[in-house]
C-alpha cells in the first residue's frame, strides 16, 4: 500500500518502530500496528518465491508451539513460517502429556519458557489464556486462537489478502456469513477490519448472530440475498458441526439453501467479488465446490498469505523487545 | 549537521566510481547490478542507467538487495522499522554481479549483503562498489571501486543525500542515533 510514498520516509527519520512484545489479539493492535504486519509480511512473501525459501533473521531462536486444542493447518502454517525464518520449533500439544496430569497453562508455559525458548505460539480453548501469558511471561506470545475469542493471524491473512487483492481495505463493503456466535475468525475479522475503515455486515440465521454483536460496529442481517449487490468480499465461514446439538438451525439443507454460496447468489454480486473461507470447507454446505474453485474464489491464497502473515508475527515480536 | 561534499563532489565522485567499474566489465557474463536498500538502491540505478546508454549491447539486470533479516545486530536493536522485500527477479548464477552500496564502515552490511545474495545464486564474480568508503572495518572485507575515500571521525554518521530520495545531493556528517 502506498509503496512509493513510505519507501521514501527513511527508518531513521520517526517512521514507525514496532515494540510490542504479543501479538494475542487484534483488539490490543493499533491501526498503524496492523498495517505495519501486513507491509512486513509483504516483504517476506518474496522469501517464500525464491529457491532456497529461508532467511536467518531468527536463527538460533527456539519457537514453542503450545497447542491446547488441536489444530492441523494453523499449526503447520506456523511451524513452517518458523523454519523459514531459520528458527527451531518444540511442539506441545495437550493430548497425552501434563496437561491430562493436571498441570495448570501456566505451569505448562512457565516450564516451556524455562527451557529458554524466545516465542510461545499459543492456542487454547479458554478466552483471554494468551493474554495471560502474555502478563504473567516475559517470552512474547502469538496467540494462534482462543477458544471463540480471537484468532489474530487468520484475521490479519484475512485482511491481507483483501488488501493484495483489492488494493485497499478503507471504504469496502465486507460480509462475514455464518456462525457467527462462535467463531473467533470473524471476531477478529470485524475488529481489524473495522480499525482500518471497512464496513462489516454479519448474515446468519438468528440462533448463530446476537444481536449484542453490532456494538462491535458492524450491521446485522438475516438475509443473505439482501446484501449481495452491494458487497465487495465475502467470508463464508465453516459450519461447525462438532460444536452444534441440532437445535441451531432446522436442517443443514435449509442452512444451505438460505445461507450457502452458489452460483445464482454469486451472480447477483459485483463481477470482482471476492469469495474467501477460512478452512476447512465443508462443500455444499456453506458454499458450492463451483464457487469454492471458481474465478472469485481467492482460498487457497489465504494460505499461502498465512505463511508470510506468520513469519511477519514471528519476527516482529521476536524483534519488537529485548 | 556538516556537510562535507557538495553536490558537485558528490557528482565527480559518482563519475569517478563510475569509470572504474566501467574500466573492469565484463566482455561475455550477463551483468547483474544489485542496490542495496535504501540508497544503495538509487545508486544502482543511476549506474544501470548510463551504463544502459554507454553500452547499450551489454546485457543488464538490475536487482535491490534488502539485508534486514541477514544482518548479525538484530537482536541488539530496539524496535523493529519495516522490512522492505529483495526484488531479484532474475537467475545470479554465473552472473558478474556488482554490488553497490552508499557508505562503507565496518562492513558489516557488506557481508551480510554477501550471505543473502548466495541464497539467490551463485554469481561467478561479485564486486563492491560504493560511493564512500569512510574507514573503520571491523570484518575482513575491501571495496573494489569507491568513489571517494574520506577519514571520518568515529562515533559520526557518514550520511549521503540524493536527488531521488531527499530532495538534494551531498554528504554530511551527523552524530549517531
Amino acid at each position: 500500500m502506498a509503496k512509493k510514498a513510505s519507501s521514501s520516509s527513511p527508518s531513521h527519520s520517526g517512521a514507525f518502530v514496532w515494540t510490542r512484545k504479543d501479538i494475542v489479539g487484534l483488539d490490543e493492535l493499533s491501526a498503524r500496528e496492523i498495517v505495519h504486519i501486513l507491509d512486513t509480511a509483504e516483504s517476506f512473501k518474496e522469501v517464500s518465491t525464491r529457491s532456497i525459501k529461508k532467511v536467518p533473521a531468527l536463527r538460533g531462536k527456539v519457537v514453542a508451539l503450545l497447542f491446547f486444542e488441536d489444530s492441523t493447518r494453523t499449526r503447520m502454517s506456523f511451524e513452517l513460517a518458523a523454519s523459514r525464518l531459520s528458527a527451531d520449533t518444540i511442539l506441545f500439544s495437550s493430548r497425552g502429556s501434563s496437561v491430562a496430569k493436571g498441570e495448570t497453562t501456566l505451569d505448562t508455559a512457565r516450564n516451556i519458557e524455562a527451557m529458554g525458548v524466545d516465542v510461545l505460539v499459543i492456542r487454547h480453548k479458554q478466552p483471554g489464556a494468551p493474554h495471560m501469558l502474555a502478563r504473567k511471561l516475559r517470552t512474547p506470545v502469538i496467540s494462534a486462537g482462543d477458544g471463540p475469542h480471537e484468532h489474530p493471524t487468520q484475521a490479519l491473512l484475512d485482511i491481507f489478502t483483501i488488501r493484495q487483492k483489492l488494493g485497499r481495505i478503507e471504504g469496502l463493503k465486507v460480509a462475514i456469513v455464518g456462525d457467527i456466535a462462535h467463531s473467533r475468525v470473524a471476531r477478529s475479522n470485524i475488529i481489524g477490519l473495522r480499525k482500518l475503515g471497512a464496513e462489516v455486515t454479519v448474515i446468519g440465521p438468528p440462533t448463530l448472530v446476537p444481536s449484542a454483536i453490532a456494538a462491535m460496529g458492524c450491521r446485522i442481517s438475516h438475509n443473505l440475498d439482501d446484501v449481495l449487490g452491494e458487497v465487495d468480499v465475502i467470508n463464508m465461514l465453516r459450519i461447525q458441526f462438532e460444536r452444534f446439538g441440532s437445535n441451531q438451525f432446522p436442517s443443514l439443507r435449509e442452512y444451505s439453501r438460505l445461507y450457502g454460496l452458489n452460483a445464482e447468489r454469486v451472480a447477483m454480486c459485483k463481477k470482482n467479488l471476492l469469495v474467501m473461507h477460512p478452512g476447512p470447507i465443508n462443500r455444499g454446505v456453506e458454499i458450492t465446490s463451483e464457487i469454492a474453485d471458481g474465478p472469485n474464489s481467492c482460498i487457497l491464497q489465504q494460505v499461502t498469505n498465512g505463511l508470510a502473515i506468520r513469519m511477519a508475527a514471528l519476527y516482529l515480536v521476536s524483534q519488537g523487545k529485548e | 549537521m556538516k556537510r562535507i561534499l557538495t553536490a558537485k563532489q558528490v557528482t565527480s565522485a559518482m563519475g569517478t566510481l563510475y569509470r572504474s567499474v566501467v574500466a573492469q566489465l565484463p566482455d561475455d557474463s550477463t551483468l547483474a547490478v544489485i542496490g542495496i536498500r535504501t540508497r544503495g538502491k538509487t545508486l544502482a540505478d543511476r549506474i544501470v542507467r548510463r551504463l544502459r546508454e554507454d553500452h547499450p549491447a551489454l546485457h543488464i539486470e538490475f536487482g535491490v538487495l534488502d539485508i534486514t533479516f541477514y544482518r548479525d545486530d538484530l537482536s541488539r536493536r530496539r524496535g523493529v522499522p519495516l522490512v522492505r522485500a529483495t526484488e531479484i527477479d532474475f537467475n545470479l548464477d554465473d552472473t558478474w554481479t556488482l554490488l553497490v552500496d552508499d557508505v562503507m564502515e565496518t562492513g558489516r552490511s557488506i557481508r551480510a549483503a554477501l550471505d543473502a545474495l548466495h541464497d539467490f545464486g551463485r554469481p561467478k564474480v561479485i564486486r563492491l562498489a560504493v560511493l564512500i568508503d569512510r574507514g573503520g572495518r571491523e570484518v575482513p572485507i575491501s571495496a573494489d571501486f569507491v568513489g571517494k575515500t574520506i577519514k571520518a571521525p568515529q562515533g559520526k554518521r557518514i550520511q549521503v543525500r540524493l536527488k531521488e530520495k531527499d530532495g538534494e545531493e551531498g554528504v554530511f556528517i551527523i552524530p549517531k542515533p
